[in-house]
């Protein structure tokens, strides 16, 4: 896959490398190592930060620009060309105001909070491949449990949401983070039942190696886990048809109506870096990472992908209504987590078949022919198990009778 | 099929986005950027022309810094935010300033000295109308006998003090007169439309046609 | 084990609130996100419309019932024109009919967009269904401005008419309007209508029984789509209703969807009663002439139009002056909130957004 060595690429190893040949150029020993170590992480952190804070900049013009468009509208287009100037000016607004923290407000919570929010999310993106240079590649290659790692660091978001809402006592504050804490601990557990199932296939925890065991997509391996998973990390960044966290039009702004100034900025830097974050991961589990045809640089497809499931949130975001609390609860727990419980046991299954079958590689992966056959029966046992699902739930529910005019009203306008 | 219907929903909004004619007809008020093919255009060039000869201009057109006023055509009959008021068909008989519910319409007359065997008309000394608390509903155009007050047909009368607001007999007299068609189907009938920018003089506005001089004949010297 | 100690919250929702579609204020009791008690508080765009009534005349009273229900001031307009008319015993030309029953049926459209593109915004659909409801009520806002120079406060309507003809290039805006409508009503409803998540959210939710809508005294769509059927179009035709043909659509149970879907409906009849008004319609004066001042004999009066938000009605009492002893408006949208409490109680905090906005209160008209 790798056409050749490169002399340097951007990654916390080769990064690290770099400082200690540099340290020892300058005549300081061996035990100046942790020096290097600093350094490298700290040109990591330099380098994600900024890259993230300008990536997220791009996305909410572009979120903007978007769903200006599926509205008949334009969209931000008076600063610069096409407004794409226009996320510099809201910040700088939003730096300019001033930063009021509520006399009521528990101060060391309120604070901490968008910095809670925004650490875990910038955290991420150090274990996605995304390929900095070659194929597969991440900044921090190396880590073994990359996809453990983006589990647990995730969850840190709804306690952050939670401090954010308890923390500016405020009732619309402390709705929406109770909604928040309770929707997003909810939603973990389909998503890591979705992550499983990628799991089973990839047989590693490592994301280049998720990627590397890709031959077929793992979309087309398992739209259900697909599916599920998908529908989890919409929950998990609050977007529609779940975004009751925030839910404009009930609770004025949810856990962050209190906030203003520098600190709602970086809390709507988290919140807007989520489906980037989030895109990224899914192009890694389900998309095949940065795999592509040659004549691009894996970044490229990297971003390619990500750009059209960024393009796909943002389609369903402009179209579909939010639902309520307790139906996204319900959604969550009947409906989710049961395809994904499912899921996982289908997939486990043809895993054992396969190996029964002895369709499997030296290193205990499946075969792109058993991929291929495997894709074929997940997809029809996927639209079987959806139309027996709609059927089921819509038929009974659904269903409106004709009306019958009441009787209180015998005005005898019956008709013509 | 239960589902279905939120992919169909998808589908419309797509049609929304790619489709142009579902587009809104979209007017960047008070002005848009221009590309250097609209520039061209204002100048009545072809646009090969344009570019080789207005460089700079090119350039800063494609950095989105030149710009062309843009804004929506109203209808004749639109009811502006101004007045169009006529001093020689005023009579100052004050109709206007009692019809207007919020009475904001302030009149003093004097004597003119002017056409005194017919009975004197009057002089305008103050003619204000304070369209900062006016509705713009056009009862005073409505009552006016002598179609003397019309509503205009611009809105851009935004000001920095509420006194400003107050338009007086002068600044009324100077304004360039374009009535809205408004109440008035004389004007539609002479093809007046203030948005396509034609004036009308106070000889033009009049329900009746002004009378010829044999006409003046016939019904004045004979009396 | 003891179970953990509960207590309700009471969050003041509104007058400032994205949803509460105006300054209006609820004292809203949440146990969790359940509502158990709920308690409105109004008053907040109160301008005295009724008493200013008193000091102004009978003319100068049409310009203060735009700013009632400001996005129908033409039934407002309606309403308060036919009560004088009916006071001081003025006829209307048919033409003028014809045109006032047109253009108090394209507000009716315009209303019932507002209503249903805002109760999707409530739903949480980030404003796409509004935008698309608020692109073809541009067209009808269009219109109006071709017909009376507004787009929004009109005063249009005099005693005894309409104070102008309709401009020539108006009809032919209207017929390519009515043509092209009902395809938009049919997108409108393929996005809206069978959407899954929009049936979830408001099927069965805010019921409200006949008997109790009748009870209440709650009119227009809200009464329909509790299955009762009653309109004024139909019991007591006014204008030129009596001469076209039209259906009342009715609701199965009273619920938001019905609600929604009545207003759906509505719309579509709405079309087919000004095609044929198109067609009957036929030259002649748009207005019978009246004194500046009009002064009705001492009496008094009632009467009232099927307004786009119910029952629209003017009680005036005149002393034989030049304006009226006694004004008093039966506004609809504060009528329809009285059964809010029955609705309300039991909902969640998005079931509260969604069922005030199905109700489609206007405050301008609820404070007057
Ligand atoms: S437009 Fe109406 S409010 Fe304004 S001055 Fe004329 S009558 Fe008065
Ligand atoms: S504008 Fe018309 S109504 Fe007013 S004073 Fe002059 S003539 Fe009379």
């Amino acid at each position: 896959m790798i056409a050749s060595t490169p002399a340097f690429f951007i990654s916390f190893d080769s990064l690290k490398d770099l400082f200690v040949n540099l340290i020892q150029s300058l005549g300081f020993g061996e035990s100046f190592g942790w020096v290097a170590f600093l350094l490298a992480g700290i040109s990591i952190s330099f380098l994600i930060i900024n890259v993230m804070v300008m990536a997220t900049a791009f996305y909410t013009w572009f979120e903007r620009r978007m769903i200006g468009r599926f509205q008949v509208r334009r969209g931000p287009n008076r600063n610069g060309p096409f407004g794409i100037f226009q996320p510099f000016a809201d910040v700088l607004k939003l730096i300019m105001k001033e930063d009021t923290i509520p006399d009521a407000a528990d101060k060391p919570v309120f604070t901490l909070a968008p910095i809670a929010l925004l650490a875990p999310t910038l955290m991420i993106m150090i274990v996605i491949p995304f390929g900095t240079y070659l194929r597969d590649d991440a900044l921090l290659s190396n880590l073994n449990i990359g996809i453990l790692f983006i589990v647990g660091v995730t969850s840190v978001n709804s306690i952050a949401i939670f401090m954010a809402g308890w923390g500016s006592r405020n009732k619309y504050a402390i709705l929406g983070s109770m909604r928040g804490a309770a929707m997003l601990i909810s939603y973990e557990i389909p998503m890591a039942l979705g992550i499983t199932s990628v799991l089973l296939l990839s047989g590693s925890l490592a994301m280049t190696q998720i990627v590397q065991s890709q031959s077929i997509w793992f979309i087309l391996v398992m739209p259900m886990g697909f599916f599920v998973f998908m529908a989890a990390s919409t929950a998990e960044m609050s977007r529609t048809p779940f975004d009751q966290i925030e839910a404009e039009s009930e609770l004025g702004s949810g856990y962050n109506t209190e906030y203003s100034g520098i600190k709602f900025a970086v809390l709507f830097l988290a919140e807007f870096m989520a489906p980037i974050v989030t895109a990224a991961i899914v192009t890694t589990l389900f998309l095949g990472g940065s795999q592509g045809f040659d004549f691009l640089p894996g970044g490229i497809w990297f971003a390619i992908k990500m750009f059209v499931l960024i393009f796909l949130l943002l389609w369903v975001r402009s179209t579909w209504p939010r639902l309520r609390i307790d139906q996204i609860m319900g959604f969550a727990w009947k409906v989710l987590f049961g395809l994904g419980l499912f899921n996982i046991f289908l997939v486990a299954v043809e895993f054992m078949v396969a190996v029964e079958l002895g369709h499997t590689k030296d290193d205990g992966s499946l075969t792109t022919e058993y991929m291929l056959i495997m894709a074929a029966v997940n997809w029809m046992v996927t639209i079987i198990a959806f139309v027996i699902l709609a059927n089921f739930v819509g038929k009974k529910k659904y269903h409106r009778p004709e009306p019958t005019a009441s009787p209180l009203a015998n005005m005898g306008i019956g008709g013509d | 099929m239960y589902g279905l219907g939120l992919f169909k929903g998808l589908g419309i909004t797509m049609k929304n986005l790619v489709s142009p004619s579902r587009q809104f007809n979209i007017v960047q008020y008070p002005n848009r950027r221009a590309s250097p093919f609209d520039l061209a255009k204002v100048d009545d060039q072809n646009p090969i022309s344009f570019i080789a000869t207005h460089p700079i201009k090119t350039l800063r057109s494609l950095l989105g810094l030149e710009t062309l006023v843009d804004r929506m055509p109203q209808h004749a009959n639109f009811r502006g935010e101004e007045f169009a008021w006529y001093d020689r068909r005023c009579t100052g008989c004050a109709s206007c300033a009692k019809y207007c519910p919020l009475g904001i319409i302030k009149i003093v007359t004097g004597t003119s000295g002017v056409n005194q065997q017919e009975g004197q008309s009057y002089d305008i000394d103050v003619f204000d109308i304070d369209i900062g608390r006016c509705m713009f509903c056009g009862l005073c155009v409505e009552a006016c006998p002598y179609d003397a007050l019309h509503m205009g047909s611009g809105f851009e009368e935004g000001k920095y003090r509420r006194s400003d607001l107050v338009i007086n007999v002068d600044q009324l007299k100077a304004a360039e007169k374009k009535p809205s068609t408004w109440f008035r189907p004389q004007l539609t009938d002479r093809g007046h439309d203030p948005i396509k920018g034609s004036t009308a003089d106070w000889d033009q506005v009049g329900r009746h046609e002004k009378p010829s001089l044999e006409d003046q004949g016939e019904r004045w010297a004979k009396r | 084990m003891s179970t953990i100690r509960t207590e309700p919250v009471t969050i003041n929702l509104g007058p400032q609130h994205p949803s509460t579609h105006g300054v209006f204020r609820l004292r809203v009791t949440f146990d969790g996100e359940e509502i158990i008690d709920v308690e409105p508080v109004f008053g907040y765009l109160h301008r005295g419309t009724e008493k200013l009534a008193e000091s102004r005349n009978y003319v100068q009273i049409v310009t203060l019932t735009d700013r009632m229900d400001y996005v129908a001031s033409m039934s407002n307009n309606l309403a308060y024109v036919r009560t004088v008319e009916k006071l001081a015993g003025i006829d209307v030309p048919e033409r003028a009919q014809y045109i006032r029953v047109i253009s108090v049926e394209l507000q009716r459209i315009a209303s019932h967009l507002m209503a249903t593109g805002f109760l999707l915004n409530d739903l949480g659909a980030l404003a796409t269904p509004l935008v698309y409801c608020f692109r073809e009520r541009e067209r009808i806002l269009d219109l109006f401005e071709m017909l009376c120079g507004a787009r929004i406060t009109l005063s249009y309507m005099r005693p005894g008419g309409v104070f102008q003809d309709a401009p020539d290039d108006f009809w032919n805006s209207l017929n390519t309007l009515i043509s092209d409508f009902p395809n938009y009503l049919d997108e409108l409803e393929s996005l809206i209508t069978t959407n899954e998540i929009v049936l979830a959210r408001t099927i069965g939710v805010g019921l409200l029984s006949d008997t109790q809508a009748v009870d209440s005294g709650v009119t227009g769509p809200v009464l329909r789509a509790a299955s009762v059927k009653w309109d004024l179009r139909k019991a007591n035709p006014y204008e030129v209703y009596d001469r076209v043909k039209f259906d009342v659509p009715i609701g199965n149970s009273g619920d938001t969807y019905d609600r929604y879907y009545v207003r759906l409906q509505e719309m579509r009849e709405s079309i087919k009663i000004i095609s044929q008004c198109i067609e009957q319609i036929e030259p002649g004066p748009v207005r019978t002439e009246t004194p500046y001042f009009i002064r009705p004999p001492v009496g008094e009066t009632y009467s009232s139009v099927e307004g786009p938000k119910g029952e629209l009605g003017f009680y005036m009492v005149s002393d034989g002056g030049i304006s009226p002893y006694r004004c008093k408006v039966r506004a609809p949208s504060f009528i329809n909130l009285t059964p809010l409490k029955d609705m309300l109680t039991g909902w969640k905090m998005g079931d509260l957004i969604i069922i005030l906005g199905s109700i489609d209160i206007v405050l301008g008209e609820v404070d007057r």
